[in-house]
């Protein structure tokens, strides 16, 4: 053999090494899913990584559809999701050998925005409809000024998007001509920018943003309407726990069994009052103390 | 290694030594160590030759297995769908209080709907108007380029037209999400902010070094010969370009308009980013649009495997790879033919 080929050799051997699987931590929990739940998650990880120096906890996003799809792929250990898991998805997950567990981690309010300049505020939850399904296209016909509306929705794999059809729209179809963002910060970004714009989603992300309103909304016309955040600027938790605000949901965590070891003690410390410590650090809101 | 023909090698150099006089076995020795060395060398070229063989079927083999892995994915959809769905079903609506015949893509729904249409009109909307811009402008850049420029200027246009491909497409598409939408939108006072038009200049940019590039090297093939004939004939600088060497490249360059409208149909990112992604039935340019990519893009990491969902996004993916095939082919057919009657 001349150098040549030797070298040739020499490369596929390192190339076969480098392929080949690197070490494992002792604790790796890998959680994937709701957008929604991605600082969240980190904020969880990292405080229980500084806890436990054995544990590895590793968050990434892509919307609860994914988290839950990569649950039953065997990709992820723990799902976050923002709405509850389909009857379907339970099918599927069983067919593939998994047997979904549900947590209720945190409970948040989903905030309806408009652009700061936008008179409007309030909305009942039939023009709320009425507006994403299409049939109310102009904001004056909601109390606003003569301006078309622009409306702002989340990708199908978003648990916001499918708790805001089930909720809001009542199952039926979005406007063709809503514009789907790829995640809530970009909802945000877009409704800043456009006077005549609507949007939806996690009232932590919202908060903070001085070009945007987070409007009160009404049950129906005869309730009053209800903002998720307080006039001091901070969440309103009763209203989301008993359901004064209408547009609050569970936020999620589904293992592929019953939690056990390393997965169900970070489960159970997400539960524990320093879990629930960091929700609301991080905008959302605790489950109420039982 | 072949051992017969080596020592068959060694038997001729023996052979040969006793008809020269003044042959010493030290002489011998190093003959056939030099047989040995070649004998060596042409087997590692043997290899290299298979490795460069793989390599340069590998892509052939590859198109294949992407063709036969998405259409197999693609035909099962037609298990569960009806073939008449891609294009709209009939679905009563409260609202209107009758049927209405909806084309929508609504993938997650009570009814789910699977029209191809409003993403066949995102991708068209935004890949013609980005060929027409990218083509207008990277002709004539690519004739100033072939035609006019000094060799000084051409060394500085050159590696600036380089440095534009090499922008990844994400930056390109962040840029207009940030920037061009809103200084577009205040000056053209468009109902939408993020919009086809926008999302088509951005493709534009990534097209452009395309049509460039093959452009100039389709100028650059028409032979000197008939510049020369078309000045003897006494015609202008600009005559001879317009009459003469665009005629003859025009071949050339319709295959990299045709090349260019190919890459933008299947640009992702920049779409995802700058067109709204809403799933409408329109011809209007300044729309918000959905287009194939941004939407197998968007919903395959959230769709459950083998579900029907699942199916139609690689349908959605099998109808964008026909396309995008049919014409790479036809481009490619016109550059041969332009390649042979050129070589004449």
């Amino acid at each position: 053999m001349n150098k040549f080929s030797k070298r040739i050799l020499g490369l596929m051997v390192m190339t076969a090494l480098a392929a080949a699987p690197s070490g494992y931590a002792a604790q790796n929990i890998t959680v994937k899913g709701s957008d929604t739940m991605v600082i969240l998650g980190q904020r969880w990880a990292e405080r229980y990584m500084q806890q436990n120096p054995d544990a590895a906890v590793q968050v990434t996003g892509g919307g609860s559809g994914t988290g839950i799809a990569a649950l039953m792929n065997g990709t992820t250990d723990i799902a976050n999701s923002s709405r509850p898991i389909k009857e379907s998805e339970i099918a599927k997950a069983k067919q593939a050998g998994y047997y979904p567990f549900e947590v209720k981690s945190a409970f948040d309010s989903l905030a309806v925005v408009v652009n700061s300049a936008n008179p409007v505020q309030e909305i009942s939850l039939k023009q709320l409809l009425g507006i994403y399904t299409g049939r109310i296209n102009n904001w004056k016909e909601v109390g606003g000024d003569d301006r078309p509306i622009l409306r702002y929705c989340r990708e199908s794999n978003s648990g916001t998007y499918v708790f805001f059809k089930e909720h809001v729209l009542k199952n039926g179809d979005y406007a063709p001509d809503c514009q789907t963002m790829p995640g809530t910060s970009a909802v945000a970004n877009a409704v800043s920018k456009d006077p005549g714009g609507i949007g939806y989603g996690g009232a932590a992300y919202y908060m903070s943003n001085t070009q945007l309103r987070i409007i009160s909304v009404k049950k129906d016309d005869k309730s009053k309407a209800v903002n998720p955040v307080k006039a001091d600027g901070t969440l309103d938790y009763e209203a989301a726990w008993t359901g004064r605000y209408p547009i609050a949901r569970y936020l999620y965590m589904y293992t592929g069994f019953k939690p056990k070891g390393a997965i169900k003690s970070y489960i159970d410390w997400i539960l524990s009052p320093e879990g629930q410590k960091v929700v609301e650090e991080v905008g959302y809101i605790p489950l109420q103390a039982a | 290694m072949d051992k017969a023909s080596l020592s068959n090698d060694c038997a001729k150099v023996s052979q040969n030594a006793p008809g020269r006089a003044s042959d010493s076995s030290g002489e011998q020795v190093s003959r056939i160590k030099h047989a040995l060395t070649r004998k060596e060398s042409s087997f590692s070229e043997r290899f290299v030759e298979k490795i460069l063989w793989f390599a340069g079927v590998s892509s052939v083999l590859i198109i294949a297995l992407i063709f036969i892995f998405l259409f197999k994915e693609a035909v099962l959809f037609f298990k569960t769908g009806h073939p008449f769905h891609l294009v709209g079903l009939w679905q009563y609506d409260d609202w209107e209080g009758k049927n209405v015949f909806k084309m929508m893509w609504q993938s997650v729904s009570e009814v789910p709907k699977y029209s191809l249409l409003p993403l066949l009109c995102g991708s068209f909307l935004v890949a013609l108007p980005a060929t027409l811009i990218s083509s207008v402008i990277g002709i004539g850049c690519a004739v100033y380029l072939s035609e006019i420029a000094s060799p000084k200027v051409r060394e500085i246009l050159k590696p600036t037209l380089e440095l534009l491909a090499g922008i990844p497409s994400v930056v390109i598409g962040f840029f207009m999400l940030m920037v061009a939408a809103s200084l577009i939108q205040n000056v053209l006072h468009t109902k939408f902010r993020l919009n086809a038009f926008v999302g088509a200049l951005g493709v534009s940019l990534v097209i452009l070094p395309i049509v460039i590039t093959i452009t100039e090297d389709a100028l650059r093939a028409v032979p000197k010969e008939l510049r020369d004939a078309s000045y003897a004939l006494g015609a202008t600088k600009w005559q001879t370009i317009w009459e003469t060497v665009l005629p003859a490249a025009v071949s050339g360059i319709s295959a990299a308009v045709i090349l260019g409208f190919g890459r933008a149909l299947g640009e992702t990112m920049i779409v995802v980013m700058a067109t709204g992604n809403a799933a409408l039935v329109t011809g209007n340019i300044f729309s918000s649009v959905r287009t194939m990519t941004a939407t197998i893009a968007a919903e395959l990491g959230a769709v459950a495997h083998h579900s029907e969902h699942y199916y139609a996004l690689f349908l959605v993916g099998a109808v964008l790879f026909g396309l995008t095939f049919i014409l790479n082919i036809i481009s490619e057919l016109i550059l041969n033919r332009m390649r042979q009657s050129l070589r004449m």
